[in-house]
Order: C-alpha cells, then structure tokens, then sequence
C-alpha cells in the first residue's frame, strides 16, 4: 500500500544501514587487464580479424606448403617451361578450368601438328577434341591446347643401353608405353632445326621446308612413317626390343606381309628413341632420381625456364617470412635498448644518440646493401640482406621507443618507484617499457611487412640474389612473371603478386586493427 | 633572425651527415681490390697509367710473367685528391667497367641520363599532386558519406597494393592486353613528340597512383580535421559563404603539412624509381645506378650514391624549414 506523506513521522523512519557498516561491495564483474582489453578491441575491428585469418592462411601456407611438394625452388625441367597451372582434380573431371590448358590460336599447319601428337599418344592434347576453325580462308583454328601433353616427345633422345633395358621393364610392370616407334633417320627432315623434332613421325609434303606439314591421304589422315621390319629381318641398327608395341603383338598387315617397327636406333654412345615426354619424365622421377615426384603437375604452372612456381612460391614466402621475423626481432631488440636509454637519459645523451641515428637514417638501405656485397661476395646474400637491414632498420624502433619513453619517464608512479630506490633498468624495464609495449609492438607488426616488401624489391631488382641456395625470393619469381608477360604466360606473374597483395594489405589492416586496440585515443588518425 | 640560425643549423648538419655518408661510402670502396682488369685489345700499361692519372695507385712497374705490380695511395691522399678535382673541375672520373659506356666521362653519361627520369617524375607529380588533392578535399567534404567512403577503399588499396604489383598490372593490361601503349619507354631523345611521351606515360601513371593516395590520405585527414574547428565557424559567422570559408581559411591551414610535401616530391624527382624505370625500361638514372652495381663501376657508383644521398637530404631539409616560411607559428627545433 502506497502512502503519501508530507513528513516523514518519526516512527517510520529508519536507517537504512544501522548496523551494517558501509563498505565497497565486491565488482561482480571481472577484472579487465590491458591486454584483455585490447584484444576485445581488436576483435570488434572486423577488417582487423579478417586480416589477422590472412595472416595466419599465409603463414600456414609458407610453413605447410612445401612439405605438400616434391618440387623444390632449385628443380627446373626446361622441357616442362610455361606450362600453366593444372590441378588433378579439375583436370581429370574434364572442367576447362585449372587443367593445364590453354587458349591456342594457330593455323592448319599448328593444328594438324597437335591432332597428330593426340592421335598417336591417345592424349587429349586439344582438350575435348573441340576446335573452332575461323578466318576467311578457314585457316585460324582455336581450341583448348594440354601444355603438359603438347610437350609430346620433344627431340630424339639418346640413351644408354642399360637405361633401354630398364624402361622396357618399367613399361612391363606398369603397362605404360615410355618408347614409341622411331622414324628412319634418312625420312626425317632435312633441315638442321627440325632434325631432331622427335613429334614428326608421319610423312611429310616437303622434308626440306622450314615449317613440316603432315602429308594427308585421301581421307585427310596423317600417314604415319615408323621405320619397320619383317619378323627376323631387321637391320643390325635395331635394338632388341620385346616390351609393349603400339602395333600390337602380331604386328602391322600390310601388303601382306607382316610388320614390327624399330623402337630405338643404335647410334654412337647408346641408342636413339624417341620418348614421350609425360611417361619418360614419370619414369625418370619415380624410378632413377626417386624424388617424389610422380607425373608432372605443377599446381601453379612453371616460369621460363620450367621451375614449379609452387614451389618457388613456397619456399620464397618461407624464407620471407623468417627473415623478416628474424630481422624485426634483432631491429626490435636493439632498438629498443637504444631507444629507451635515449628516452630515459635524455638531455646530452639523448642529444648524441639521435645525432648517430639522424647520420645513420640518412644512409640509404641501397648503399648499404651494395657496399656489403661488395665486401662479403655473392655467396652470402642472406647474411647481407640481414646485416642491411639491421643496420638502419633499428632507427624507427628507437624512435618510437624513444618517443614512449618521454611520454611516461616524468609521470608520478615513476617518481615514486624512484622514491622507493628502484634503479633505472628496473624503472625502465619494469614499470615504464610495459606502458608503451602497445605502440612498440604495433611498430613491430608494421615493420614485418615493409621488410618483406624490401627483400621482394631488392631481389626483383636482382641486387640480391636468393637462388643460389635451394631457396628463392617472391621478387626474383614477379621479375620472372615481367618477363613472361611477352610470351602470354600471365599467371607466372599473378600468383607472387597475389601472394604480395594480400600479405600487405592484410599486415596493414592488421596493423591498424592492432594500433587501434591499444591505442583506442588514436582511432582513425592515420599514421 | 631565428629563423636564419636555424636554416644555418639544419644546413651545417646536412653538410656533416652527407660528409661522413660519403667519407664511409669512399673508403669502404677503396678498401676493395682495385679493379685492373685489362680487357682484350688494351695495353696494360695504359690502364695501370690510367689508375696512376686517378690518383689510385703509384710506383707502376712491370714485374714477372706480365704481372703488374703497384703500390696504393694512403686512402686520405686519394680523398683528397678526389674532392680536389670534383670541385674544381666537377671531374668524377671515367666509368671503368660499365660496357655500355666505357672509358666516357661519368659527369657527361649521368647529365644525358638525366632528362627521362625528370621528365617521367615531374609529370606524374604534376599528374598525381592535383588528383590527390582533389580526391581528399572531396572526401574531406563528404565525410562519411559514400563519396568519402569509396575513395578511402582506393586509398586502402593504393597504399597497401605494392607498387611493384600496381606496375606491373598496369604493364600487363595496358601494354600487353590492351596494347595502347609499348611495353617499355622509347630511348629516343625527342621527349616532347608524341611517340615518345606515348612510351612515358604507363611509367608515369604507375608512378604517379602512389603519391594520388598519399596526397589524398594526407589532405583528407587534414583538412578535416581544420573543418571541424572554430575558427571555421567563426568564418561562417562572418559571412562567409561555405565555399569561400572552406577555399580561404580550411585549405590553407591544411596547406601548412601539404605543401611541404609537395615541395620535396618536386625535389624527389631526381631520384629515379628503380622498380618503375626497370620495369618500364626507362633509360634514365634508376637503371643507370643498378647497372653501376651490377658491374661494379666503383667510382660511377660513388658519385650515383652521393648524389641520392644528398637529394634525400636535401628534400628533408627543404620539408622541415618551408614548415616555418609557411606558418610562422611554428618554430622548428624550439625549446
């Protein structure tokens, strides 16, 4: 029941707290430390996260990477040069989307050149064998062209007797023909150039022109030209040969007579044959190097001179990614020192030490670099970069440092740690460092990147130069992807860059997330 | 009168720092063995006489088997003798490995290198200064708005976007894909006919998107920040209209840290950009100082150094006291 009084009478009033003594209640809330706080910041900065996931998807990848490939940054297949990205699961499901082809636009001659590896292989060289033919004499063909099979057999090959042997019984075990039939060596081509194109194995219109162009019969088939034999009665250049035939066990029929066709021509120093290189490669690297490689798939296709990109990718954002950690550690370390005993000193200390980094800064990393090179030779490039990057990488630390120190060293909690006779490195150490650990770290996330970015320059540049060792540099892979742009192999370029793009745009986001979180005054001022 | 001792001060100690810089760089290169590689068809004695003439070597004589032997000059003599000569003759030497140019006067070759890097740096300054501006104050003046927000999302992924990336993507679809321009910068010496400012321009654009963002960062957290103080109110008190408010009392007062910065970018435009004048195959100073290191041309290299060197100074320098002449409230280096 509500009553409404003008005067509280006396009987009803009562303390509220007679016995009680007042005392501050418990927060039921828990308490929130620096770094808890900053972290629930930085959690809300959802470009923040996202960059920080980047992070962590790239570094997981320049550690996982290359475990996940045999290739290695220092393999190289000249043979295999350009070819395009090709995952197996895309490729063997027939999409027209990361298999290893491309757009080829040719005229009869190129075409006919292609149908004629694919027929005899039984490769899909022209994927889906679907080909459009334009132009206004008919003469433009384009279709979808396999890289990887389009190397066909390259040029004629000679190997060792034993090696022969080998492949023979590599072809029994797995059933997979390595050796096709070799042409006559006085039905090839005349000119020196195509020689020893070992693709050419049908008859051709002119063995002496420049460009060979198949002789089709009346049905427009290639006729196929191996050099063949009656049954006991090849010529003494022919090797012994009594593994898989193209023709089958008993042989062609022709005219009546039954033919074999030579497999290898005995030359001086071993035998001639003409390999396809898809099997030939899968061969070399499961049974003589045992590598780990099995068939050619490089996931990000290969550079110019047929490195796996992957691998190169790999292993450059690895070393990128160490280094570049390693150097902001050593920056961080001296830097800090140097920058917390200017800050905390000051006056004439503090006056000479920012006289030698103010020198120092001025020294341009270019200089630095070369003049290392110079002295210590090309074979350590790392130690270079490292001591480079050191050498003037520190100041920004300091500086920042420095900056920190000034702005706590007067206040009053460090008077009083004063007062109570602690002495300087615990003063600075222990009660003013830990204040503007947020800012410094931030720098140190910040620097990360820049110094990644650095190394890529300065290797795209090829002032340093990281492949000698079994390693590479993203910049020595874009500089290689420049170079390809003439030859239309875009995507040398796009997986380096790609990798570049993210990693900078994610350590910046980050950066700024982390900058924030610390810092929640400085929102949104930028730098 | 402050202001004189302090332009004096900041020059005295970019005369020390560029001193020592240069004596560091000038004696670690001449403690590296001295390069007397004879090339085929040269008379040895010519070149040891040449090295003698530079004031490097002395006591040349012939010893055994063709070898030639020679004792150094003490480092502080050869010093000495090199400021002597680039001061009063501006003589730097000969460019002793550099094929291209060899045994031409490095003076002459960096003046002929000097035109493509000018020209390719100014306009993208002249290019990129304006649009940033632009850029910021309209998203100064749209705070929030989408205007403001779209062009930040640029300035994001110019900044962050490294230019190595951005030059090559230009490159790639302007160059290649497209093909309005060539892939690389003509050597032709005739600048101003159309096609070879043609070649310039893919170098020009990708140097200038890099200075459109940072312009345009710098200009809208600036001038923002000016719009929201209280003079600016008390200048639409007075009267003014808003245009009038924003364009004579807002920019200026953002002008004070832009300006410097556009002064020193038209400073910078003696550096060349080694990325963009290696990628677009700009035949100017960028390329001639990697090429130095690449063949390690010692003296060539020295004298490339000491001028970006002194260029850096110099724009920072220029920066920190056009700060002053601008606003004369601010006394740099005060107590």
């Amino acid at each position: 029941m509500k009553e409404n009084y003008t005067n509280i009478p006396v009987e009803k009033l009562k303390f509220a707290q007679k016995k009680d003594f007042l005392h501050d209640s418990k927060f039921e809330t828990k308490p929130v430390s620096y770094f808890q706080g900053a972290f629930k910041r930085f959690c809300k900065n959802k470009g923040a996260v996202v960059a920080a996931c980047v992070i962590a998807v790239l570094v997981l990848f320049a550690i996982f990477a290359p475990v996940f490939t045999p290739y290695q940054p220092a393999y190289y297949d000249m043979s295999y040069c350009f070819v395009t990205p090709r995952s197996n699961f895309f490729a063997d499901r027939g999409f027209d989307f990361w298999d290893g082809c491309k757009v080829k636009n040719t005229n009869q001659v190129g075409y006919l050149k292609d149908l004629a590896l694919s027929l005899e292989t039984g490769r899909e060289v022209i994927k889906h064998g679907d080909v459009t033919i334009s132009g206004e004499d008919n003469n433009n063909y384009t279709y979808r062209y396999d890289t990887y099979y389009g190397v066909g057999f390259g040029k004629y090959k000679i190997i060792s007797e034993a090696e022969f042997k080998d492949i023979q019984r590599y072809q029994d075990e797995t059933g997979r023909q390595v050796l096709y039939p070799v042409v006559k060596s006085s039905e090839r081509p005349t000119l020196e150039k195509n020689k020893y194109d070992a693709n050419i194995y049908y008859k051709m219109e002119n063995p002496k022109a420049s460009v060979i162009k198949p002789k089709l019969d009346k049905e427009g088939n290639i006729i196929p030209n191996y050099w063949k034999h009656e049954e006991g009665k090849a010529s003494s250049l022919v090797p012994e040969y009594t593994s898989l035939r193209i023709e089958g066990e008993d042989g062609v029929e022709e005219k009546g007579k039954t033919y074999f066709y030579a497999y290898g021509r005995k030359v001086d120093g071993g035998i001639e044959v003409r390999t396809e290189y898809y099997e030939y490669y899968t061969y070399l690297h499961t049974q003589v190097y045992k590598d780990g490689i099995g068939e050619p798939t490089f996931w990000f296709g290969t550079t110019e001179t047929g490195k796996d990109i992957f691998a190169c990718l790999a292993y450059g954002a690895r070393f990128s990614f160490i280094f570049a950690i390693a150097v902001a550690a050593a920056n961080f370390i001296f830097g800090v020192i140097w920058g917390s005993i200017s800050g905390y000193y000051g006056g004439r200390t503090d006056l000479i030490m920012e006289r030698i980094t103010d020198v120092l800064s001025a020294v341009p990393t270019m200089i630095v670099i070369t003049l290392l090179k110079y002295h210590m030779g090309a074979s350590s490039q790392v130690l270079v970069l490292f001591i480079a990057f050191f050498a003037t990488g520190w100041i920004g630390m300091s500086y920042v440092t420095r900056v920190q120190f000034y702005r706590f060293k007067n206040q009053e909690y460090v008077l009083a740690a004063r007062t109570l006779g602690a002495r300087d490195a615990r003063i600075m150490f222990k009660h003013i460092f830990p204040n503007g650990i947020g800012t410094i770290v931030t720098k140190f996330a910040l620097v990360i990147p820049a110094m990644i970015y650095s190394e890529t320059s300065l290797s795209y540049l090829g002032i340093i130069n990281l492949e000698a060792g079994n390693t590479t540099s993203v910049g020595t892979l874009i500089a290689a992807g420049q170079r390809s742009i003439t030859s239309g192999a875009a995507y040398v370029a796009i997986f380096p860059c790609v990798f570049l793009v993210f990693l900078m745009l994610s350590f910046n986001l980050f950066g700024n997330g982390l900058r924030d979180a610390f810092n929640p005054s400085l929102r949104g001022t930028e730098d | 009168m402050y202001m004189f001792k302090y332009v004096m001060k900041r020059l005295g100690l970019m005369v020390l720092t560029f001193f020592i810089i240069f004596t560091m760089c000038f004696v670690l290169i001449k403690l590296l063995p001295i390069p007397t590689n004879v090339l085929p068809g040269q008379d040895p004695e010519i070149v040891m006489k040449t090295l003698e003439g530079r004031g490097w070597i002395t006591n040349i004589r012939e010893g055994e088997n063709g070898v030639w032997l020679y004792d150094r000059v003490p480092i502080f003599l050869q010093y000495a003798t090199y400021i002597k000569r680039v001061v009063t003759k501006l003589d730097f030497g000969l460019i002793t490995t550099y094929g291209e140019y060899l045994h031409m006067d490095i003076w002459d070759v960096f003046k002929s290198h000097m035109p493509p890097t000018i020209l390719i740096n100014i306009c993208a300054s002249l290019i990129g200064v304006p649009i940033g501006l632009g850029f910021g104050i309209l998203a100064a003046l749209k705070k929030n708005k989408w205007q403001d927000q779209v062009i930040n999302i640029f300035i994001i992924l110019l900044i962050s976007v490294p230019g190595i990336v951005l030059a090559l993507m230009i490159q790639y679809v302007f160059c290649f894909k497209l093909g309005w321009f060539p892939l690389t910068m003509a050597t032709s010496n005739e600048y101003f006919t159309w096609p070879v400012f043609r070649t310039m321009i893919p170098a020009v654009v990708a140097l200038c998107l890099g200075s459109v963002a940072g312009y345009a960062r710098t200009t809208r957290a600036e001038l923002s920040e000016v719009l929201t103080s209280e003079f600016m109110l008390l200048a639409r008190t007075k009267g003014l209209t808003k245009k009038q408010a924003i364009f004579r009392h807002a920019m200026r007062n953002s002008m004070v840290v832009i300006f410097p910065m556009i002064l020193s970018e038209f400073i910078a435009v003696l550096h060349g950009s080694l990325i963009i004048e290696k990628m677009f195959g700009v035949n100017g100073l960028g390329g001639l100082y990697l090429n130095s290191i690449t063949f390690q041309d010692y003296d060539f290299f020295m004298m490339l150094s000491g001028f970006n060197v002194l260029i850096g100074l110099t724009a920072g320098i220029v920066t920190d006291i056009s700060y002053g002449f601008i606003d004369p409230r601010i006394r740099m280096g005060a107590k």
